[in-house]
């Protein structure tokens, strides 16, 4: 039953490593930029502002395929970005050019939640910060935002659930990753179903323990108030 | 209040509404007789120029959609019986098995793994993996390949091939031919492969020609056949005598003509039936 699977042709392992590789690179590149998000959004400076809502606005209401499409043709293809490498090898360009796109994506939603988090620190702590002499900069940074970032795990933890099975769309630009290798495997082996089931059993094994895990992180580091 | 409450009724009304649609679609499924007043379903390809493209006014052109529209008139069909269905390189074989089609003619080569899943008929065409160039390029011996940067479908047959035979060659494997075609123009990649006659249907499109060429190499053999469900025996010998009927009439070469003429792509005639019992 399980003959399709011929794992000296088909290199499951590597491709599902690929998508582990895209995950954690793309977490931490949207941690990133979406916590920079998440200040200029409740920053006092109006431009800041405007620019963190109008991103986030415009970039979580884009579909995923058409920003992950636009950064290989439009920055590859096009303007010959080739992102720090020398062009010769497709793999690795693609694989950044995905990289960009997810964490152009995912950020947003990194911010979304994280302004979710900075709501639940009370009022009266950030204005105690500022009597006290600190500046923006620092009520965020020693006050609120460790504050924010203990209460949003849970959302956080979905947005990385999200992102990880995201990480297919990057096979529409031809990163070695899981959903590429499905396609390759069902195009030369000819069963659709026992396929795909193998590769949707992958995605849980990668999934549900970062679920439980983080679970139980939430719980560990939640604010007791 | 009652505003709410119209609100309340309005939304339900539309969600039953879109929920009547949603099962009314499936409604035209159509029988496997032998004619008469029932139609009969083909699976082609809505996606590729000079085989099987759906144009924005809903026709159907292309050399697999000649041959079905013939295979179809053998069997008794009418071209407004024919009900196309659109089946992706993946889901062919479940289509076949599922009875969702009758037969499927869309560019589906004949491999020993498929003919586990399901019967072929044919082959009616024979194509070449080849390569599209920007014209007045030539890539004249197969050993440059390896110096290039290519382009080509992700989980094809034709990218699989490719890196298993040159794997120092650079490979992008985009999601659409079309896609390929930006970085062919813009110069990021030299060229384009899959079967030639998919390349000539591209460089065949109104707003490509002039613009690319066919290199001319062999690269492999990929014999289209149409697939029909497991064990249809009957329809099968019934489709090979079609093909060799469109072939003796001549509308095989005219169909070959018409859809790949513009892109100087001298198609080999038509191969040998060698799918029968």
């Amino acid at each position: 039953m399980l003959d399709f699977l011929d794992l000296d042709r088909y290199d499951l392992f590597g491709a599902f490593w690929t998508t582990v590789e895209l995950t954690v690179y793309s977490a931490i590149g949207s941690l990133i930029w979406g916590t920079a998000l998440a200040a200029m959004r409740v920053s006092p400076v109006p431009v800041m502002r405007a620019f963190g809502t109008a991103y986030v606005n415009i970039l979580r209401n884009t579909p995923l395929t058409l920003i992950i499409v636009a950064c290989s043709q439009g920055l590859y293809f096009t303007m010959g970005v080739t992102m720090w490498t020398d062009g010769s090898d497709p793999n690795s360009l693609a694989f950044r050019l995905a990289v960009l796109g997810f964490i152009v994506y995912t950020s947003t939603f990194v911010c979304e939640a994280l302004r979710s988090g900075i709501n639940t620190v009370p009022v009266g702590q950030a204005e105690a910060a500022r009597a006290l002499g600190l500046g923006f900069t620092q009520v965020l940074t020693l006050v609120v935002l460790p504050q924010a970032f203990r209460s949003v795990v849970p959302p956080l933890a979905n947005v990385l659930i999200a992102l990880t099975k995201n990480t297919t769309v990057a096979a529409t630009i031809g990163v070695a990753e899981a959903a590429l290798l499905m396609r390759d495997m069902i195009e030369r082996e000819a069963q659709l179903l026992p396929i795909a089931a193998v590769f949707a059993f992958g995605f849980i094994v990668l999934t549900l323990p970062t679920g439980l895990f983080l679970g139980w992180v939430s719980k560990r580091v939640a604010v007791k108030r | 209040m009652r505003l709410r409450k119209a609100s309340a009724i309005a939304a339900s009304v539309l969600a039953l509404s879109l929920a009547a649609t949603a099962c009314g679609g499936g409604d035209d499924e159509g029988g496997s007789g032998d004619g008469g007043g029932d139609t009969i379903n083909v699976g082609i390809k809505y996606d590729q120029p000079g085989l099987g493209l759906k144009t924005p006014d809903g026709e159907f052109v292309g050399f697999d959609v000649d041959v079905a529209t013939y295979i179809a008139g053998e069997l008794g069909y009418e071209p407004d019986q024919i009900n196309f269905v659109e089946s992706p390189s993946g889901d062919r074989e479940t289509m076949l098995d599922r009875g969702d089609v009758d037969f499927i003619v869309a560019s589906y080569s004949i491999t020993d793994e498929r003919k586990e899943m399901v019967d072929f008929a044919g082959p009616y065409f024979v194509a070449h993996q080849d390569l599209l160039i920007r014209d007045g390029e030539s890539v004249s011996n197969p050993e440059e390949i390896a110096d290039l940067m290519l382009c080509s479908v992700g989980g094809s047959t034709s990218a699989a091939n490719l890196s298993e035979q040159y794997p120092g060659a650079g490979l992008h494997e985009l999601a659409t031919y079309s896609e390929c075609l930006t970085g062919l123009e813009n110069g990021t990649v030299d060229a384009l492969t899959t079967d030639d006659s998919i390349l000539a249907g591209y460089a065949a499109q109104e707003q490509n020609v002039g613009k690319f060429a066919l290199a001319g190499l062999n690269l492999s053999d990929e014999y289209y056949g149409v697939g029909v469900p497991k064990g249809e025996t009957e329809l099968r010998d019934d489709i090979n005598a079609a093909i060799t009927a469109m072939v003796d009439e001549g509308a095989w070469q005219e169909s070959i003509d018409e859809h790949f003429g513009p892109a100087n792509y001298a198609a080999e005639p038509a191969p040998e039936i060698t799918e029968t019992s």
